[in-house]
């Protein structure tokens, strides 16, 4: 069997509307060899650790503009700790202050890559951290 | 996994351990077997040896048909369905794999979340990864894994189809055909391919124009395909010594006759309407659904798509297992001197096979003369 693809969820928790950067990253990251389950807008962390764990993804991407992501960030790790899931990589991104990200990463996001990421950063850095059985 | 041992499981010990825990209800190991079934694994194979047995119950429902037709949105609309009259329900998900990079965009889930946290609904995306026929290679297996550990019903939903792509036919007992209105004339409709292999044909978006005359057009034209049928069937009939059973038993509309496959299907598909985006129409759905195993398992049509079912994939585990033999670095050399000599005209194909067929029952002498 050669290597297998990874696969990465990419989901918007939260409330906000906006999911074109979450689809531009989608799209990309299936451009770099990835399989990519893209489950859509308005997502609660429990749907999509629902969906990380039915999936069996490696990695799980998380876009979010809205503000909320030191409520919904953590729980999403936290929901993956409990699930026995603590080997998947999480990301995030979208619009997060410097200042937040030394917590975020104390609760398990595993890195915050903000506007002007490029496609290519992402996928190496996911390529580098992936955790594979 | 729960399971877990103090030293690390070689792949089989692994295969079983996730097949018991799938089977006990471990949604986590299903999930991971199922990875171990995609990527064709030692460990799926020694799930697979101690599921299939099990398996056999849920009822496979094939739904295709073209990108956009709204085969997510329906096969939504479905698990709500089946969930409110209790019934647990599986779904795998097929979407292309790019051929250039071999990535892909998995999206159906984004019209199921919905069902995300049921412990009784279980989504799964598959990447075709470069599987040719509208599902993955191991479509078939997830599906049977999917059935052992006790879902109801497993649906298995294509990639968006052309006309072609009738493989999921013969992967689930029943299958539902997508079409949107006005996708084309009555021409379309007696074109070999798709249509030929629906149990059910469905046309969706039915709040749009023309959605009921799509539908009465399919109907006329399947009807007349239908007696067009019985009359190759009567001559057919006529040339053969014995009485064909099927025939024998009528051919009332819903009524099943032998296609070229040795599979029956119903003369007259249903063609129904549905708005899978309201959920009009998806009850009517669902019980043609159901009505068509109740007759499937009456005329023999699910019987006989199982018996294709199992032949196909007999063939494809004994293609796989003779690549594997003739890779061994026993066999490796000789086997690549008779593609050599094919390659170069010195031996012809067929020759050829039966020199290969003669090295994996361990004549290896056999080859001696294409060198």
């Amino acid at each position: 069997m050669t290597e297998r693809p990874i696969k990465v969820l990419i989901a918007k928790p939260g409330l906000d509307g906006h999911d074109r950067g979450a689809k531009v990253l989608a799209r990309g990251l299936r451009d770099e060899g990835f399989e990519v389950i893209y489950t859509g807008l308005r997502q609660t962390p429990e749907m999509i650790v629902a969906a990380a764990l039915q999936e069996d993804v490696d990695v799980v991407g998380l876009s979010i503009l809205s503000g909320a992501h030191m409520t919904l960030l953590p729980k999403v790790t936290r929901l993956l700790r409990e699930k026995g899931m603590d080997d998947v990589l999480v990301t995030a991104g979208g619009i997060i202050p410097d200042d937040d990200i030394p917590a975020l990463k104390a609760a398990g996001i595993a890195e915050v890559f903000g506007p002007g990421t490029t496609i290519r950063e992402v996928a190496d850095f996911i390529r580098a951290n992936v955790r594979r059985a | 996994m729960a399971v877990r041992f103090g030293r690390p499981l070689d792949p089989a010990e692994r295969g079983v351990a996730l097949a018991e825990a799938a089977l006990a209800g471990d949604r986590r190991a299903l999930a991971r077997l199922l990875t171990e079934v995609e990527n064709r694994t030692a460990a799926a194979e020694a799930a697979l040896r101690l599921l299939y047995p099990r398996a056999g119950r849920a009822h496979l429902v094939g739904i295709t048909g073209p990108p956009g037709a709204g085969k997510s949105t329906l096969v939504a609309a479905l698990i709500g369905e089946l969930r409110r009259a209790g019934r647990s329900v599986a779904v795998i998900a097929v979407d292309p794999s790019s051929p250039i990079t071999g990535g892909a965009l998995l999206g159906d889930r984004v019209r199921m979340q919905a069902y995300a946290e049921d412990p009784d609904v279980f989504i799964r995306s598959m990447a075709a990864r470069g599987h040719a026929g509208g599902l993955a290679a191991t479509s078939g297996a997830a599906a049977a894994v999917l059935d052992a550990v006790g879902f109801d019903v497993v649906f298995l939903e294509t990639v968006g189809t052309g006309q072609s792509e009738v493989e999921v036919a013969a992967a689930a007992d029943t299958t539902v055909v997508l079409e949107a209105p006005e996708m084309g004339d009555e021409i379309q409709a007696i074109k070999a391919g798709l249509l030929e292999v629906a149990d059910i044909v469905v046309v969706n978006k039915g709040d749009r124009p023309g959605a009921q005359r799509t539908a009465a057009q399919l109907r006329a034209m399947l009807s007349a395909a239908a007696v067009a049928a019985e009359s190759a069937a009567e001559r057919a009939h006529h040339r053969r010594a014995g009485p064909s059973r099927v025939h024998d038993g009528g051919v009332a509309d819903g009524g099943s006759e032998l296609d070229g496959a040795g599979r029956p299907r119903p003369k007259r598909p249903e063609v129904l309407v549905t708005t899978a985006a309201t959920g009009e129409g998806v009850p009517e759905l669902l019980a043609a659904i159901d009505r068509r195993r109740r007759l499937g398992a009456e005329d023999g049509a699910v019987a006989a798509a199982r018996r294709a079912r199992a032949d196909a994939l007999l063939w494809t585990i004994v293609v796989e297992r003779a690549r594997d033999r003739l890779a061994r670095p026993e066999a490796a050399a000789v086997a690549d001197a008779i593609v050599d000599a094919v390659a170069e005209h010195r031996l012809d194909p067929y020759a050829a096979a039966d020199e290969l067929l003669a090295l994996l029952a361990g004549g290896a002498r056999a080859a001696d003369r294409t060198r």
